[in-house]
């Protein structure tokens, strides 16, 4: 048994751990490319949503170079998500690739069926820990959730280095070679030493301390927000141009609040849904109340602009996007929105965000300008 | 004078509406419909409301521009589940949201939500509060529910029973001068499609009526018996948690254990991010299991009659031609 698993972001971080650590065999598809894109809109629904289809081609890829099974997650709606793994094992059913599905899927319905599908469950871990060690097991799943949070706190710190570095690049070179090096690991303990000596270098960087940069804060849809090769490495790009981003979504935000507190009813961080609450009032499925909300809180909270990213046909997001205006209006902050598809061509998206960015430093030149003749009027 | 409470004729109306209108009605208060769909309805819709949602929220919200200058309420509750375990669409459990700050000025919504994912009694919760804005005496609330709930139930084994909701509802002349013509050999099709798209005569370019013209007898998904679908879906790797998913993908495994059909027509609208999914998993399903001829049509605001006509016309020429030249040779066998 060889497994495989969708890339999101650094998600392959945390994840080559935990295979590492429990000893299983395993490929890490390609990094997200256009092949991989084109591989999932050829065989995948054509309405169906970009992530969809990129994972659809990172399973071709990661089969190409021998993987038979795969480990997905699944959910229990109202978004598509949560009827992924179906869509994909009878995808590739259809096209002859035989990989076998194992589902970490919330068990829900009647007794009976929560029951088979914990049943299902135990199966599913006990295939891919290679046998009852539940040590091991455990130790894995409490590893898993620390990587997933240190590198989460790793890129927020490169989101604020980034822009007040004085030799541009210099923070991307070190991201770069970390994503390398990270091949390199074998287990946990060494990739938590690998990230902890990136955070190190990070802060060696020679910065501008006194540059204020913009502020931006990233809202929308978990993949299209998080995964870079998909946003076109929006934060980087962003970074580049001087601008401090901030993305309230993350991998370890979604393992810790969404699958952990979710699934033993822990008491959640709901802020964003309190902040979100005069405009939707309710849980409508994907993040869409995360959007509104977290929004909302850039807004309070001095934020020079919003961008929010979606995939095309996202539903939860549209409801979203048709919101966000009323949010623009009554806190006065710039939103812009990106939809992403197969077609998106970079020169267009790399335009808007510009023309975005240039928008958000006039109106803040005027705001000072403003605020100096009002005091020269006194 | 009676309070006026606005009704959109969109989404759920083409389901809920008997249920809707008794209800409030019993309540003392007096039902505004929006016109049927109509071009200015479409285009202000369109006009309106952001670009990417689906075809059918965008005539929504121009039937809630029609109608908001002459109620004092709009009813667009929020319907998050309307099954157990399961949801109907972030779309549509998001509407008066995304009404509420799509559209300026309007008067006060009842957006009651309407969610019986966890337990059906949430549903006394919902009636409750929506009586509440026209009552305070329970007992004729209860009262005027389960009348309302006789009446859906009437309307509902209507429509099990063969008769199509617009035909029902629109009680309109256009809608049963299209049934099959005498004389014609008549082709049971399965048509898969939500309510709001199949039975709005506007939205879908009158598919209907043009069908029967052709001699087809239509068979819905509305006219299934839900344990009958239960039953099969039961065999599915992973339950479908949306209403109209399992209901579509139950007709269409039940279709294809009968085996009486001549062809499946699957209407969706661009975008729908639940079509999207259950069209390709119901085509797959077909075409591994069957010889049915299966067609998509997908429509939009842009959808020209002419083309969507051509494709109509050839599906049937098609399964007609094969009706009469495949049985030939096997006749002659």
């Amino acid at each position: 048994m060889k497994v495989t698993f969708p890339h999101l972001g650094n998600l392959y971080v945390p994840i080559k751990a935990m295979l590492d650590d429990l000893g299983a065999d395993y490929v890490v598809p390609p990094f997200n490319n256009k092949s991989a894109l084109e591989l999932g809109t050829k065989y995948a629904p054509e309405l169906a949503c970009l992530p969809l289809k990129i994972t659809i081609g990172n399973f071709i890829q990661a089969y190409e170079k021998g993987a038979d099974t795969i480990i997905m997650t699944g959910g229990c709606g109202p978004c598509r998500f949560g009827y992924y793994y179906e869509m994909q094992r009878e995808i590739l059913h259809d096209i002859g690739y035989k990989m076998d599905m194992i589902a970490l899927d919330i068990p829900m319905g009647n007794f009976r069926e929560i029951l088979a599908g914990i049943g299902k469950l135990a199966e599913g871990v006990k295939k891919l820990a290679g046998g009852w060690n539940i040590n091991k097991i455990l130790k894995a799943a409490v590893n898993t959730t620390i990587i997933s949070s240190r590198i989460d706190d790793l890129e927020r710190l490169s989101f604020k280095i980034r822009p007040r570095e004085k030799n541009r690049g210099d923070t991307n070179e070190i991201m770069k070679e970390f994503r390398k090096k990270v091949f390199d690991t074998n287990g946990s303990s060494e990739v938590k030493k690998l990230i902890e000596d990136t955070g190190k270098k990070l802060l060696e960087i020679e910065i501008d301390s006194n540059y204020k940069p913009l502020r931006v804060g990233i809202v929308g849809e978990i993949y299209t927000t998080i995964d870079t090769g998909t946003s076109l490495n929006i934060q980087e790009r962003l970074g580049d141009m001087g601008v401090e981003v901030c993305r309230p979504v993350t991998i370890s935000g979604w393992i810790i609040e969404h699958m952990i507190k979710g699934g033993l009813h822990l008491p959640r961080d709901l802020r964003f849904a309190e902040a979100a609450k005069p405009y939707l009032g309710a849980m409508i499925g994907g993040h869409a109340q995360e959007t509104v909300g977290n929004s909302v809180l850039f807004a309070n909270d001095g934020y020079d602009g919003i961008i929010q990213i979606y995939p095309l046909t996202c539903m939860p997001e549209i409801v979203a996007e048709s919101i966000l205006p009323s949010v623009e209006r009554d806190y006065g902050i710039p939103v812009l929105t990106l939809i992403i598809d197969e077609m998106t061509g970079e020169a267009g998206y790399l335009t808007r965000v510009e023309a975005f960015v240039d928008l958000l430093e006039k109106r803040r030149e005027s705001k000072a300008i403003e605020g100096t003749t009002v005091l020269s009027g006194n | 004078m009676a309070i006026k409470v606005g009704i959109p004729r969109g989404l759920f109306y083409y389901r809920y509406y008997p249920l809707w209108k008794t209800f409030l009605e019993e309540l003392g208060v007096d039902i505004v419909l929006s016109d049927q769909t109509n071009k200015h309805i479409l285009d202000e819709g369109v006009k309106s409301c952001v670009d990417e949602a689906c075809l059918p929220v965008k005539v929504f919200h121009g039937h809630v521009l029609n109608l908001k200058d002459r109620v004092d309420y709009l009813f667009i509750p929020r319907l998050t589940s309307i099954s157990k375990n399961e949801y109907i669409c972030p779309k549509i459990g998001g509407l008066p949201d995304m009404v509420r700050n799509t559209i300026k000025d309007l008067p006060q919504i009842i957006d009651t939500e309407i969610n019986i994912r966890r337990s059906e009694k949430n549903i006394w919760k919902a009636v409750k509060e929506i009586g509440s804005y026209f009552s305070d005496n329970k007992i004729q609330i209860k009262k005027a529910y389960n009348k309302a709930q006789k009446i859906q139930n009437m309307f509902d084994s209507a429509v099990r029973a063969g008769r199509l909701p617009s035909d029902i509802l629109d009680y309109s002349v256009k809608a049963s001068c299209g049934s099959a013509q005498k004389g014609q050999s008549l082709l049971n099709i399965l048509i898969i499609g939500h309510p709001y798209n199949l039975y709005d005569s506007y939205i879908n370019m009158d598919l209907v009526k043009k069908l029967r013209n052709n001699g087809v007898n239509l068979i819905t998904v509305e006219m299934q018996d839900e344990s009958i679908i239960n039953k099969k879906t039961v065999s599915l790797n992973k339950p479908m948690f949306w209403n109209f998913g399992r209901l579509a993908m139950g007709t269409a495994m039940h279709i294809l254990e009968q085996g009486d059909i001549d062809g499946i027509i699957y209407l969706m609208s661009f975008g729908c991010g639940i079509d999207s999914f259950v069209c390709d998993l119901i085509e797959k399903r077909v075409r591994r299991l069957s010889t049915i001829p299966f067609i998509i049509l997908t429509i939009d605001e842009h959808s020209g009659e002419a083309g969507m006509n051509t494709r109509v016309e050839a599906f049937i020429d098609m399964i007609k031609w094969r009706k009469k030249d495949e049985s030939n040779i096997s006749a002659l066998r």
